[in-house]
């Protein structure tokens, strides 16, 4: 069995994910097959580039459904960047492209406007920007920051950000004129607008985290 | 809140570090990794690995080098240096490296900043500006005696490390770049550089004002004020710095710790 699959699909660079998983012991191996992804205790889709295009490709690779088994059977998934925009329905990135539709919501660009110190808000956010946790004290916690402390940095690269029909499945947001859903979690899938692979140590510790979750069995995953 | 970012550069010819970098416990003072690695241990937010081997065969010779960084350095670094092509791009880019930086070959050549931006997104191509003060006035005219440089005279744009005045004007050629797709620009100031009294305020500032892309000044860093200083009065976005970090004049720590003293979000 497979430790941990990254789906490929000519999604831009993904070298560094390989490497932080390595880096963290891992074997990982990247991987457009079906049976190789679907035998994997987890999966981690990436992405860099349009939300159209990255759409366009899976559906070519056969992917889609693939990884719609991968969310039923209850193995953990983890999209990254442009993964975490991909699981939602809809971007306005690309209007009238289907998204994977597994969590209910859509993706909007980040507004143009002017930050907190009057200077012009620049699109994309570039840059390190910090974590607050919206669910701290429900009870519902995300699973990936056991151990990451509040505030703690991580670094973004978008344009775009994920706006979920039910708000109670982000948990990390960050502040960038707008109040940006930096990670979602809903049942086994997990996913984060910024890169834990280049967020040094606080990234390796989500990336940790990630790599506890356990496989939910098939009735849960089902729920 | 986004944080200013704090960006060693470190320069390379044939895979190794030259002018090293004076830290103690650094058992290879020339080794890309083991600098990298220390940077990033002491709060670097990104890497810049500028590669200055002046032969044209150096390409395997970075590749192999990001490769190895990119196993061991867990932050953002751009690699830049020598990249003429879209397929340069993409050697660098798919051994690990976050952007690509391009200066000359984008002087030469303008479309390559469009190429790499459609092939690869916007956000990893930075482009590189080397700008001068003007020596002459904007029509042409020379500056009458102990007459001084005005910021109406505007940058010119150099190109080849420096060597060769292209006449463009920094801040038109600036804003043509974002226009064919620079995710980001770094910005030198040629007059500052080396100096270490200050950087270039006015040049970092007209040009944040005048493209909606982060900036990075370079060029002339010598005390904490002046980082304070370009990224507040200058506008910029991040500070990139050399040998005041190589030899140990200032740590990032130093200059973080003053930063967040006076209310500039830094990651700490």
């Amino acid at each position: 069995m497979n430790n941990i699959a990254v789906i490929d699909y000519d999604a831009g660079n993904i070298r560094s994910v390989l490497n932080a998983l390595k880096n963290l012991g891992q074997s990982a191996i990247l991987t457009g097959d079906r049976s190789e992804i679907l035998s994997a205790e987890r999966v981690i889709l990436p992405g860099v580039g349009s939300f159209g295009d990255a759409m366009s490709k899976l559906e070519n690779y056969g992917l889609i459904d693939v990884i719609h088994d991968v969310c039923d059977s209850g193995t953990p998934l983890l999209g990254i960047c442009l993964g975490q925009q991909l699981l939602f329905d809809s971007s306005e990135e690309s209007p009238g492209v289907k998204g994977l539709g597994i969590i209910r919501g859509t993706c909007t660009r980040i507004p143009d406007g002017t930050n907190e110190d009057g200077t012009v808000r620049k699109i994309p956010q570039i840059g390190w920007n910090d974590l607050s946790y919206p669910q701290t004290g429900s009870g519902c916690e995300g699973r990936l920051f056991k151990g990451v402390s509040e505030h703690s940095y991580v670094y973004f690269v978008h344009s775009y950000c994920v706006v979920p029909d039910d708000r109670s499945v982000i948990k990390a947001t960050t502040q960038y004129g707008i109040t940006v859903a930096a990670s979602v979690e809903q049942g086994n899938v997990f996913a984060c607008q910024f890169h834990p692979e280049k967020s040094s140590d606080t990234g390796q510790k989500i990336l940790e985290n990630f790599l506890t979750i356990p496989k939910l069995s098939i009735k849960e995953a089902g729920l | 809140m986004l944080t200013k970012r704090i960006i060693p550069c470190l320069d390379v010819k044939d895979g190794r570090v030259v002018k090293g970098v004076n830290f103690v416990n650094l058992r290879d003072a020339g080794d890309p990794v083991e600098c990298g690695e220390i940077y990033s241990r002491e709060g670097a937010d990104e890497l810049v690995f500028l590669d200055i081997t002046a032969t044209s065969d150096s390409r395997n010779t970075v590749a192999d080098m990001v490769r190895r960084v990119a196993e061991r350095v867990f932050i953002p670094f751009t690699v830049g240096g020598g990249i003429r092509t879209a397929e340069d791009m993409k050697a660098i880019l798919r051994e690990g490296a976050d952007k690509i930086s391009v200066n000359s070959a984008a002087l030469n050549r303008p479309e390559l900043i469009k190429e790499g931006a459609d092939h690869f997104g916007r956000q990893c191509i930075v482009v590189a500006i080397d700008a001068r003060k003007r020596r002459q006035h904007r029509d042409g005219s020379q500056f009458e005696n102990g007459e001084k440089w005005k910021s109406e005279d505007g940058w010119t744009v150099f190109r080849s490390g420096g060597r060769i005045d292209t006449g463009t004007d920094a801040i038109e050629w600036a804003e043509r770049t974002c226009d064919l797709g620079a995710g980001e620009l770094l910005v030198t100031s040629m007059d500052c550089d080396g100096t270490k009294a200050g950087y270039d305020i006015d040049l970092t500032r007209t040009i944040s004002e005048r493209t909606g892309v982060p900036i990075i000044a370079s060029g002339g860093a010598g005390t904490k004020e002046h980082f304070y200083d370009v990224l507040t009065d200058g506008k910029a976005d991040a500070a990139l710095a050399a040998s005041l970090f190589h030899y140990r004049e200032l740590s990032i720590e130093e200059v973080k710790t003053y930063l967040k003293e006076r209310g500039i979000p830094v990651r700490s």
